[in-house]
């Protein structure tokens, strides 16, 4: 369904995709999804090379461009300072129990079938499709980025104050790697919940410390938010019924999934945060949306 | 009664076989069946014909109508309405952002709730709401109608020329140069007949009458540099 939504979505953004998804845990393991321009070269042996490194099993499941590897709990900066000087050319795209991120440069169709989007499963996925306005049509441009464990972010729209943002983040320690805008949001969210905010409390502040355009989704271990901008020209659209939420830019992405003609269908308002849970108790992220 | 399934047919054949209908037609009645969030469906119609579009539609539905009558058994996307020269819309579920933007003439008719700027720069459509509609709508309005049954969002009719608003619900804030103005019986008797039109559950009475306030008008010197 994911595949279906982000190839009617190609219009919108024909330059790259990328898709987050939550598939399933291993107890006692971590996931890092790392990517390579060279991945014959570089992920051959990985597996074998941060196992003796860390003195811990690490196993690599490699798709394409992308590779998920499965380490012990608690050992991700460990394996992360291993890769830096294992195989520099690697880029770690996500970290977490259940999220792996997959996103390349070409058309949503093409980048689907490379990873094989559709035979992935899992508890909720976000897909995206871009055309870039910002910064270069470059993998690490594309969507969705990885804002903390098991968090992700999509973007729809453009940020002003991303250049001042930047330094300001980098000059707070935050690790920025390209000028896209949206990098730049993601590390602002990374940033406010390091410093202790819930998700909830970061997408709040958001609205009054990120200057332009935006649609955000934000993925967590068990559900996904949405907020728009005050002035919300940039698109959103929600289909819910009892088995399902699911957002798209555009109604055309949501007319092909199941029970849609009695979905109650919805536009976010702006300037608000919604949160979408699978657990019927609330986490502390989403009592503070 | 003549029946379309865009999905078969397409939206260009679809749009040019409506267009083909000369103001004589006796084919005037339409049904496009499975619109699934297209485009432009059913843009610069200009004969007096009625189409009906069973479901959902996606940006500019209806866009530049002359004449027809248009009613969408659904939700409508971003501009439905846009530019409407003359005819009538009927949309039975929500409609998007800018709804009837720019509107000449008509009548465009929302029976769920229209999200922001709703009738922006509209000069001379007639726009009537049953529910709620989002923030800056009628910006730079310049004549016409809006009416709404519910409520209305932030700053409403900011910089309004000549257009009349009338709000049944709660405005959460006016935009700049919009007052709230005297509802005189010329005023009841004009949004009767708009509730009637749009078929709508309201006395006029319980409305109230927002304009502008005429200070934008003009350049003032005090306000320059």
């Amino acid at each position: 369904m994911l595949t279906a939504m982000l190839i009617t979505m190609t219009d919108r953004g024909p330059d790259s995709a990328g898709i987050a998804i939550y598939g399933s845990q291993t107890p006692g393991k971590t996931k890092l999804t790392i990517q390579s321009d060279n991945p014959d070269e570089d992920f051959s042996g990985l597996d074998t090379a941060l196992t003796q490194a860390l003195g811990n099993p690490v196993s690599m499941s490699i798709k394409s461009t992308h590779a998920v590897l499965s380490i012990p709990s608690g050992t991700t900066t460990a394996v992360r300072a291993a890769l830096i000087s294992l195989s520099p050319r690697i880029r770690v795209m996500s970290s977490g129990d259940c999220l792996e991120i997959y996103k390349e440069v070409g058309l949503p169709k093409n980048v689907a079938q490379r990873f094989q989007v559709e035979q992935m499963s899992g508890s909720h996925g976000i897909g995206h499709t871009r055309m870039a306005t910002e910064s270069a049509v470059t993998t690490m441009g594309a969507h969705p980025f990885n804002t903390g464990d098991d968090q992700c972010l999509v973007h729809n729209g453009s940020l002003s104050n991303h250049n001042s943002l930047r330094r300001k983040l980098r000059r707070e320690g935050m690790h920025i790697e390209t000028e896209n805008d949206t990098e730049v949001g993601a590390a602002y969210l990374t940033w406010r919940m390091q410093k202790g905010a819930t998700l909830g409390e970061a997408l709040e502040s958001s609205l009054r410390d990120l200057d332009g355009f935006f649609t955000f989704v934000v993925g967590t271990k068990d559900g996904f938010g949405v907020v728009r901008d005050p002035i919300a020209c940039k698109p959103a659209v929600m289909a819910e019924t009892d088995q399902y939420v699911a957002f798209g830019s555009e109604y055309r992405a949501l007319v092909d999934l199941p029970g849609i003609d009695n979905a109650r269908v919805w536009e976010p308002e702006p300037a608000t945060v919604y949160f979408w849970s699978h657990d019927t108790a609330p986490t502390t992220t989403e009592k503070a949306a | 009664m003549q029946t379309i399934d865009l999905q078969k047919t397409g939206l260009r054949e679809t749009n040019a076989t409506l267009h083909q209908q000369a103001k004589q037609t006796n084919q005037t009645a339409w049904e496009i069946e499975n619109p699934k969030g297209a485009h432009a469906i059913a843009c610069g119609l200009d004969a007096p014909i009625e189409v009906i579009v069973k479901g959902s539609t996606g940006y500019y539905c209806a866009g530049m109508n002359k004449q027809a009558t248009v009613h969408i058994k659904g939700s409508a996307g971003p501009g439905v309405a846009e530019n409407m020269m003359s005819g009538t819309v009927v949309i039975d579920g929500d409609a998007s952002q800018y709804a009837g933007a720019t509107g000449h003439g008509g009548t465009l008719i929302i029976k769920g709730n229209a999200s922001s700027r709703c009738g922006i720069s509209m000069k001379g459509i007639d726009i009537i709401v049953h529910g709620n509609i989002g923030h800056m709508s009628a910006f730079m309005a310049q004549s016409g109608n809006l009416v709404v049954c519910g409520n209305a969002g932030e700053a409403l009719g900011d910089s309004l020329y000549e257009a009349r608003l009338f709000v049944r619900g709660s405005v959460k804030s006016l935009g700049a140069d919009c007052i709230e103005k005297e509802m005189r019986a010329e005023h009841l008797e004009i949004l009767a007949e708009l509730l009637k039109r749009g078929g709508c559950d309201a006395s006029p009475e319980e409305f109230k009458r927002y304009g502008s306030a005429r200070q934008l008008y003009n350049f003032k010197p005090d306000n320059a540099y």
